[in-house]
């Protein structure tokens, strides 16, 4: 790899901040003014929401079920192993639901974006639909961006359910917890400063996942080497940012709600 | 599919007077890394004109391909484009102009996902023009690039030859004023080249569409300045008594400058020891 001095590097990292920006903005813009692709927009939904469910109910399931079994070990110390289901509702809904559905759709799908639009650079299907009359960032980041934010939103739910009744299966079946007894607690623990919180992070988190998966697939360069390059790069820094903001996410709503 | 076009200004173009050049290049020059690719490039291309671009590769010739298309913009100089400046233009207005520039892609650029139909009706859905007319309309374009049979198919079921012949049909499907042909012959065989080259003869003939062409390939340019399309034939055929087609223009680029720019008979008979060493 050659060389690259102290300011040339920073301001590549500057420029590719910015390039981010834009078509960030580009792309959440495109969706107010016409031609809008509803079809291009259904067919994503499928792809990334339906086609993620797999991974997330198998995700989400295990998860509550290890939550409840590693819990209850320590809670028994304590006399309180009938507070698992306080613990897994918690747990899954304010931070382990919205976090690794978001790992786990971005794993899939960030780098499905920044394969398939980088092979498309790399084969100059991006310049020939410019050439074509038809705005690139309209017609393949737009579609994403919302496709994703919409199913991440409903994805999380879903894993937030599973986790709670993986939890649920692991407290009766192993832990000889009462299954009404579970489920109470766990209701009973849920504040709607959790549930807000809960869902506000999926919606940050597919934000990151449809931009940085589209920019790195945008910016390809180099051939098929360029698009497993950008491949690796949209899910890493994807997958970092959704922790990142998570915290801030996380801090900010504790800041709002108390807790 | 878009919700809605731009159909109203794109049928409707705003034509320039009979004499005004198609494409004019004024002192266009563009470099990437730092390194200078286009240096102050100058010509014009009038209407009607066939513009052959020649040159070693890395010379600049697709660049310049994608600047009169607006898919690059210059670092410095002035290039229009039936009369509107286009260096300055937005990218939303330039996708009305574009509507009115078929590009041939130098590894023809279909899409894959889409089967050829799809690619070949592609501006036209964006267009919203209804189902009937623009499967008449791609059979139509098909047909002229003789591959009605491949209309189901998929890109990666063709043969390089065949997707180029998409490519072209793609490309002339909406009528366009000035096609850009950006080495429609590279990485073909000389039987499937000689059928390519025809099929740009026959645009030039029967349609009298202004077009540039980049291609390596000398006797694919000679062909095409030698040759004229007989429409009662079907074939191409030597203009009578050795002769050139006037409408046939040469443009040859080296290092990003232009080396030549003129006629077939001023290329053959220049005296530039670089040209007839290029040329030999």
């Amino acid at each position: 790899m050659p060389f690259v001095s102290p300011d040339d590097f920073a301001k590549q990292k500057i420029a590719a901040i910015q390039d981010y920006s834009i078509l960030s903005w580009q792309a959440i813009s495109a969706i107010f003014s016409r031609p809008r692709y509803w079809a291009d927009i259904y067919t994503q939904m499928d792809s990334i929401g339906v086609g993620s469910m797999p991974i997330v109910v198998l995700t989400g399931f295990f998860t509550g079920c290890v939550l409840a079994l590693q819990s209850a070990t320590s809670l028994k110390a304590f006399g309180a192993v009938s507070m698992t289901g306080n613990l897994v509702a918690l747990s899954m809904v304010k931070e382990l639901g919205p976090v690794l559905t978001g790992l786990m759709v971005s794993g899939r799908n960030a780098s499905g974006m920044a394969s398939e639009i980088g092979s498309m650079r790399v084969t100059e299907q991006i310049d020939a639909m410019r050439a074509l009359g038809t705005d690139p960032v309209r017609k393949l980041v737009t579609p994403r961006l919302y496709a994703t934010i919409f199913m991440l939103f409903f994805l999380t739910i879903v894993a937030d359910a599973v986790g709670i009744a993986g939890g649920a299966l692991v407290s009766v079946a192993l832990l000889g917890l009462n299954a009404s007894s579970y489920f109470n607690n766990s209701y009973r623990a849920l504040e709607y400063a959790d549930i807000v919180q809960g869902l506000t992070k999926p919606l940050f988190s597919a934000f990151i996942i449809a931009t940085v998966g589209c920019y790195f697939g945008m910016s390809t360069k180099g051939g098929t080497q360029g698009v497993g390059r950008s491949t690796t790069q949209a899910v890493v820094v994807s997958s970092v940012f959704i922790i990142i903001v998570d915290f801030i996410v996380s801090r900010a709503m504790i800041g709002i709600f108390g807790r | 599919m878009a919700e809605n076009s731009r159909t109203s200004d794109v049928s409707q173009p705003k034509q320039p007077p009979k004499q005004e050049p198609v494409v004019v290049f004024d002192n266009v020059s563009i470099a990437f890394d730092l390194k200078p690719v286009l240096n102050n490039i100058s010509f014009t291309v009038a209407r009607g004109e066939t513009r052959i671009i020649l040159g070693p590769a890395g010379g600049g010739k697709s660049v310049l391909m994608k600047l009169v298309n607006g898919l690059l913009r210059p670092d410095s100089g002035k290039i229009l484009v039936f009369g509107e400046e286009i260096t300055s233009m937005r990218e939303r207005d330039l996708f009305q102009l574009r509507a009115r520039i078929g590009m041939v892609f130098q590894e023809s650029a279909l899409f894959d996902s889409l089967s050829v139909e799809d690619n070949v009706a592609y501006r036209l859905h964006e267009e919203h023009v209804p189902e009937d007319e623009a499967h008449v309309r791609v059979v139509e374009a098909l047909r002229f690039v003789e591959l009605e049979q491949a209309i189901q198919k998929f890109p990666s079921e063709l043969s390089g030859g065949m997707r180029r012949r998409v490519s072209i049909a793609r490309a002339i499907i909406s009528r366009p004023d000035l096609i850009l042909y950006d080495s429609p012959t590279g990485g073909l065989d000389p039987i499937t080249s000689t059928t390519i080259i025809e099929l740009v003869m026959k645009q030039r003939d029967v349609s009298h569409t202004t077009s540039l062409m980049i291609t390596h390939r000398l006797q694919d340019s000679f062909t095409l300045a030698m040759n004229h399309f007989n429409p009662d034939t079907g074939k191409m055929e030597p203009i009578p008594g050795g002769g050139v087609d006037e409408t046939t223009k040469f443009l040859v680029l080296n290092e990003g400058k232009v080396v030549f720019d003129g006629t077939t008979h001023e290329l053959v008979t220049s005296t530039d020891p670089w040209l007839r060493d290029y040329l030999s």
